[in-house]
């Protein structure tokens, strides 16, 4: 059954057989000189802190973790850590981080214990929400849901959509710029400030509006 | 006692469908420069600010191009001139931030500020250019990939 295809193979002329012998020979001759101008940089965090990459080429792996870490691959399979600098970055990324999004800005709106009234203070963020959208190209809000640790999780999940649709109906109701509205619940998943299981805390009652 | 079943279900099954249809919208262009389009199911759209990106997307620069977008869990991502950027995977859950985010930069220049998804789980944002695969640990980095100049 599998005659036909040795008998291909062995059907090649000589100079094809040695061909396929001569590939990976001529793959090293060619390591010598560059085929890639590959670069790979890690930036320092706007937020001053700095994340990790990790470059990854044919088993070949280098891990950018400091500001300004670069990592060139000339060749597929070859990773050379260098550094980077602002300046360097400048000539060599210039219109491309001139293209980047403005960063979303987020505002916080409190809420009273296992409700979705707001606390009062938080009526006075909503002109400097709308300016901040005026500010932006194409706009779009998300508005995140949070809670405390008080209730069960599914509960909290409930709780935290529904502050966040209240929240979207309140805008509403305020004739928000048309712009695109997002709304989500994240429970008691990302607290403002970490407390254990069923402490009642005002501060994680809140609803995140992020303009971006 | 079925009645009331389907009385609950029914507005589940249909706000399944409508958050189907949203989470196919993976992020929105807005920065935009030069001659840059968006390939879509074989067709070209203009890269518009206010343009929907969506997973399957690939977005492309010319020489004098340039787009930024903001991606729905606020990954930052911006392609400089004569670029090729696919938009493999966008999956994200705004509820437990979980989901994969799987691009590829075939030519020219990338700048990114990651977002929750990378936040969330380390391994959920790959980039890959045609020589390496990018593991981010999260915030910002940048690439350039092309062919060496003789």
């Amino acid at each position: 059954m599998f005659a036909p295809a040795r008998q291909k193979t062995d059907s090649l002329p000589v100079w094809a057989r040695n061909l396929v012998w001569l590939a990976p020979l001529a793959l090293t001759a060619l390591v010598g000189c560059a085929t890639r101008n590959d670069l790979y940089v890690l930036l320092p965090g706007k937020d001053g802190k700095t994340g990790a990459l990790t470059v990854e080429s044919e088993g070949k792996k280098q891990t950018l973790d400091t500001p300004y870490a670069a990592a060139r691959v000339k060749n597929v399979g070859s990773v050379d850590g260098v550094k980077s600098s602002e300046a360097e970055v400048k000539q060599d990324f210039g219109p491309a981080l001139e293209a980047q999004p403005k960063r979303p800005v987020s505002f916080f709106l409190y809420f009273l214990a296992d409700t979705d009234e707001f606390a009062p203070e938080s009526k006075a963020l909503v002109n400097q929400i709308f300016a901040e959208i005026a500010r932006r190209p194409a706009p779009e809000i998300a508005i995140i849901g949070h809670t405390d640790r008080v209730g069960a999780q599914a509960y909290n999940d409930t709780l935290s959509l529904r502050r966040a649709e209240r929240c979207r109906d309140e805008l509403l109701k305020l004739r928000i710029p048309k712009v695109r509205i997002s709304v989500a619940g994240r429970g008691e998943r990302e607290p403002e400030v970490p407390t254990a299981d069923e402490v009642a805390e005002p501060r994680n009652r809140r609803v995140e509006i992020s303009v971006r | 006692m079925r009645s009331a079943l389907i009385a609950l279900t029914l507005p589940m099954v249909l706000a399944f469908g409508v958050a189907v249809a949203a989470a196919q919208d993976a992020g929105q262009i807005k920065t935009s420069k030069g001659s840059a389009q968006i390939e879509r199911s074989g067709q070209k759209l203009p890269a518009n600010v206010g343009q929907v990106v969506q997973q399957g997307d690939i977005v492309t620069t010319g020489a004098d191009g340039s787009v930024g977008i903001t991606f729905r869990d606020s990954s930052l991502v911006s392609i400089g001139p004569d670029s090729v950027l696919a938009i493999d995977r966008f999956v994200f859950d705004s509820t437990t931030h979980q989901g994969a985010f799987d691009a590829s930069l075939k030519q020219g220049t990338l700048a990114v500020v990651s977002g929750k998804l990378a936040k969330q789980s380390p391994e959920a944002m790959k980039v890959k250019t045609p020589a390496a695969i990018l593991g981010v640990r999260g915030t910002e980095f940048l690439v350039r990939t092309g062919p060496a100049k003789d």
